[in-house]
């Protein structure tokens, strides 16, 4: 069973990172674009565990290590290979 | 008086802290190792700068679950004084210990250079000895500097009087100009509610003698001498 989980800076905490992404968007002629967040995804690779518990021990690892719910958004999605 | 300074694998200003307790101050002086689950007869505990555990995941993240970290929260609630430096306030701050969070600096870039701080209030451990809007030029060097903290929490942190240190310009004065990276309010270092845990991100322990060219650093770690020396006096 494997996890990909997604954690994104809140709505409100200033991204540097996805601002300058977004100028150099503009920059090449893509106009469209009117912002960019930057974030990044773990894949974790899980054995043994119901899809159910999965979830919940999922939850926990993102609260307590894989996310800052005070400055990141966290979501995650199931698996089987 | 003695200071333990807590050694992660990858802190780099444990080292700096040290010689300024023991050699600077003529105090006591100890190396905690991370693993360490004690630290008997310590009287103020540092967590210095550097990059903890590589500041993988986000700094701090990985150094706040180190098995010294428990005996420091027992610490914190014994009233005991804990210090972050940089490093140490991105830890304190994953660990909960101190409200916010640290994120990448406003201009993306890593900076490392003078800066002027406002000491907000004089009634802590830390500034003892610093009148209240007494200016400070310390250095600061890191990337992710930027305090953050949700609008409720920054108004509840001006309501409690916990932010300790503000940017500003060499007069005093808080201005976009003189906020390096970008932190909301131009927080450099907040305390906790009862007062005993200090974070900024100014280094302090690079700036506490003269022939580094700046001692102003120094008045912090005094303060938390001469606080400890008049808590003794009260127990005796």
């Amino acid at each position: 069973m494997k996890a990909r989980v997604y954690v994104t800076l809140k709505r409100g905490v200033l991204d540097p990172q996805g601002k300058t992404v977004c100028a150099s968007l503009h920059q090449l002629g893509y106009r469209e674009v009117t912002d960019v967040r930057v974030g990044k995804f773990m894949d974790v690779t899980l054995g043994g565990l119901p899809r159910r518990e999965a979830e919940q021990r999922l939850k926990a690892m993102c609260e307590k290590l894989l996310a800052n719910t005070v400055i990141e958004d966290y979501r995650f999605e199931i698996y089987e290979e | 008086m003695k200071f333990g300074i807590v050694v992660f694998p990858g802190s780099n200003c444990d080292h700096d802290v040290y010689h300024v307790a023991k050699h600077v101050l003529g105090h006591e002086a100890a190396f905690l190792w991370h693993k360490d689950t004690t630290f008997a007869g310590v009287d103020c505990v540092v967590l210095p700068g550097g990059f903890a555990h590589g500041d993988y995941l986000r700094a701090g993240a990985v150094a706040r679950f180190s098995p010294i970290m428990k005996s420091v929260e027992a610490f914190v609630a014994r009233g005991g004084l804990v210090l972050g430096i940089c490093n140490g306030f991105q830890v304190l701050t994953e660990a909960g210990l101190l409200p916010g969070a640290l994120v990448r600096n406003g201009g993306l870039k890593y900076i490392c250079r003078d800066v002027h701080v406002r000491t907000e209030r004089q009634d802590t451990p830390y500034t003892s000895r610093i009148k209240q809007g007494t200016v400070l030029k310390i250095p600061i060097g890191h990337g992710e500097g930027c305090y953050f903290a949700p609008e409720e929490v920054l108004k509840e942190l001006e309501e409690k009087r916990q932010v300790v240190f503000r940017y500003c310009d060499e007069s005093g004065q808080v201005t976009a100009g003189s906020n390096p990276n970008g932190s909301l309010r131009a927080i450099a270092g907040v305390c906790n509610a009862r007062g005993n845990v200090l974070g900024l991100m100014p280094h302090p322990d690079r700036s506490a003698e003269e022939v580094l060219g700046n001692a102003q650093g120094r008045r912090i770690f005094e303060s938390i001498v001469y606080a400890w020396e008049q808590a003794r006096r009260q127990r005796i």
